[in-house]
């Protein structure tokens, strides 16, 4: 098997074998690498003081309190607003209007929407609510939030319920079950791990975002649970600290870093052996 | 008879109830059916309303710029005097920076998940890989300022620019002082960014093609390389494109890692170690700041150009890869 032909693909292969090689090696390290420095950077700032103290003023002590809690409620109110809207859209489209032309326009626009760039939403809320109110606001920020909410869980939902046998819709509607009763008590129920994943992966998604709620929660140095009131938010006070030249600041923003990937690889990890949701892209 | 009558007696007596129960299920599901549809025509009405504010809010830019906002350099809050090509330029660039680096890395990634890895390590492979998708983009940010920035401003800058001086158009593009933060550095981590969307659809169109023609192509003694380069490639071309379109989309509307390392600064530069800015980074940089109605109303328009150049991208994306799906 010496002859040259054979030599030459049988070089040009080996090389493709070993870049191949490369490429994931490059992937998987650079995962590595940002995992590394993160938990390097990020874990000598944490301590019980992130948790329980307000943010600083420069130079002074504090921790992370009032936007970690700004993050929760927007993020929870996020979800509450986007998720039933998701949710109902998603089913409209495997349900009631399966084969209808508006299923494949909303499904076409909402595949846009999901990868739509979330300063764009930020600017939408702004303008919609932001400016009409003459104030930055926890409300905003929360719409904005579950403006890229609702993308994710139409899609998964309908995915979920498209995976649904007929025949366990059939069963139910020859017990004479109305349509409505059928969705609910059958295919959700069959759905309902999935449905589920898609709402975790929502989650994971808005607790890092933090372009859309620049200009709509704005941020806010002191404790507030007031949704009209400006609301700090760990994502914005990352962008803040990080960018400032106060060296506790850009502490506390990597340990602010490292608490929201952790939490977000959380989520995903869990979304995951969930099971059954396709990734939503 | 008797039988007849009393059983249409015994219908009359339960009629009324029957039928109001039929009717409360069948009130019910007309409502959630309603409920539904607005729901679903609500998601196409948030697009038209994100089109219409963004038009609104970036009418008096518009309207006093027209089109040669799109191809006007200048920036300046002071004079009031706004374009919008130096950030089109960068965002451009930066993508293209991105993809030219991410789409290689990526489809041998997929390569190997699907024809060289072993079976046991192809799902662990698979999802770290796209857990670098799940990393919140402020911390790609954070990352690159203070760790990749300053790491290429020792390492590669330098160098580019010492091995190309000599070289007449490559001198300009890597032109010095190496800053760290810039075009090319955002670029990179765009390139990282986008490498698990390219990754992950190259992967699911790669296991579309049927194993028969890989198998044909394996039995007739073609190498690896041979059957993804003249199999499974030509196969599923129009699937990878898609990917690469999507990511493309990603890239152009990424905004928190740009805006940490791409130097904010509103100038079109031939090198692309240089500073620069794209739309969304001048956008979340100067919009809270922006207190005079042209400058927050050009950079709505920015907003809007930017929607209207990622929903184009984003379209054939979606196209491409639903040709994909029904071809299946």
């Amino acid at each position: 098997m010496s002859n040259p032909l054979y030599a030459g693909r049988n070089r040009r292969n080996k090389i493709a074998v070993s870049l191949a090689l490369v490429a994931t090696a490059i992937g998987l390290g650079w995962l590595a690498i940002i995992l590394g420095t993160l938990l390097w950077k990020g874990f000598s700032g944490i301590n019980l003081q992130v948790f329980t103290e307000m943010t600083p003023p420069p130079g002074g002590t504090g921790g992370l309190l009032n936007p970690i809690i700004g993050s929760l409620i927007m993020t929870s109110l996020a979800v509450v607003i986007g998720t039933p809207i998701g949710i109902l859209a998603g089913t409209y489209m495997a349900e009631y209007g399966r084969y209808s032309k508006i299923t494949s326009y909303v499904r076409f626009i909402n595949d846009i929407l999901l990868s739509a760039p979330s300063i764009v939403i930020g600017l939408f809320v702004y303008e919609i609510m932001v400016y009409p109110m003459g104030h930055f606001s926890g409300w905003a920020g929360a719409v904005a939030l579950s403006l890229i909410v609702i993308p994710v869980v139409v899609r998964t939902t309908e995915d979920m319920l498209l995976l649904v046998p007929n025949q366990q819709r059939e069963a139910a509607f020859a017990l004479g079950m109305p349509q409505a009763y059928v969705i609910r008590n059958v295919c959700y129920k069959a759905a309902q791990a999935g449905m589920l994943t898609g709402v975790l992966l929502a989650v994971a998604r808005i607790s890092g975002e933090t372009a859309p709620l620049l200009f709509t929660a704005l941020n806010n140095q002191f404790w507030t649970t007031d949704l009209n009131a400006p609301m700090g938010s760990l994502p914005v006070v990352i962008f803040q600290f990080a960018l400032s030249p106060y060296e506790d600041w850009q502490r506390l923003a990597w340990a602010g870093a490292l608490i929201i990937t952790m939490a977000v690889l959380a989520l995903s990890i869990t979304a995951r052996t969930l099971g059954g949701a396709k990734k939503a892209i | 008879m008797t039988n007849v009558a009393m059983r249409s007696s015994a219908a009359e007596s339960a009629a009324p109830t029957q039928s109001a129960i039929l009717n409360k299920l069948r009130g019910r599901d007309a409502i959630f059916h309603m409920l539904t549809r607005i729901a679903a025509l609500g998601v196409l009405l948030t697009l038209g309303g994100v089109i219409v504010s963004l038009i609104f809010g970036a009418w008096p830019a518009l309207s006093t710029f027209g089109f040669d906002f799109l191809f006007t350099a200048s920036w300046n809050p002071v004079t009031e005097k706004f374009g919008a090509l130096a950030p089109i330029y960068g965002t451009l660039v930066t993508a293209i920076i991105a993809l030219v680096i991410a789409v290689p890395i990526g489809l041998m990634v997929a390569m190997f998940l699907t024809e060289l890895c072993p079976m046991a390590l192809r799902r662990p492979i698979g999802i770290a890989i796209e857990l670098l998708a799940g990393i919140p983009s402020i911390i790609y940010g954070i990352w690159g300022l203070f760790v990749f920035a300053p790491f290429l401003q020792q390492t590669l800058q330098p160098f580019l620019i010492s091995s190309f001086s000599s070289i007449p158009v490559l001198s300009t593009l890597f032109a010095g002082p190496p800053y760290g933060i810039g075009i090319l550095t955002a670029g990179l981590i765009l390139a990282i960014m986008v490498l698990p969307f390219i990754t992950s659809i190259s992967r699911d169109v790669f296991e579309t093609v049927p194993p028969v023609l890989k198998e044909a192509a394996y039995g007739m003694g073609c190498t690896t390389w041979e059957v993804m380069r003249n199999i499974v490639l030509p196969y599923s071309r129009v699937g990878v494109v898609g990917g690469v379109m999507l990511s493309l989309g990603r890239a152009l509307g990424e905004t928190m890692a740009v805006t940490f390392v791409i130097g904010n600064a509103h100038r079109i530069s031939g090198s692309i170690l240089a500073p620069g800015t794209t739309i969304s980074a001048s956008i979340a940089n100067e919009f809270t700041e922006a207190v005079d109605l042209m400058h927050s109303s050009s950079l709505v328009a920015l907003g809007l150009i930017l929607f209207v150049i990622t929903f184009i991208v984003l379209a054939i994306a979606r196209f491409l890869l639903m040709y994909v799906e029904r071809q299946r």
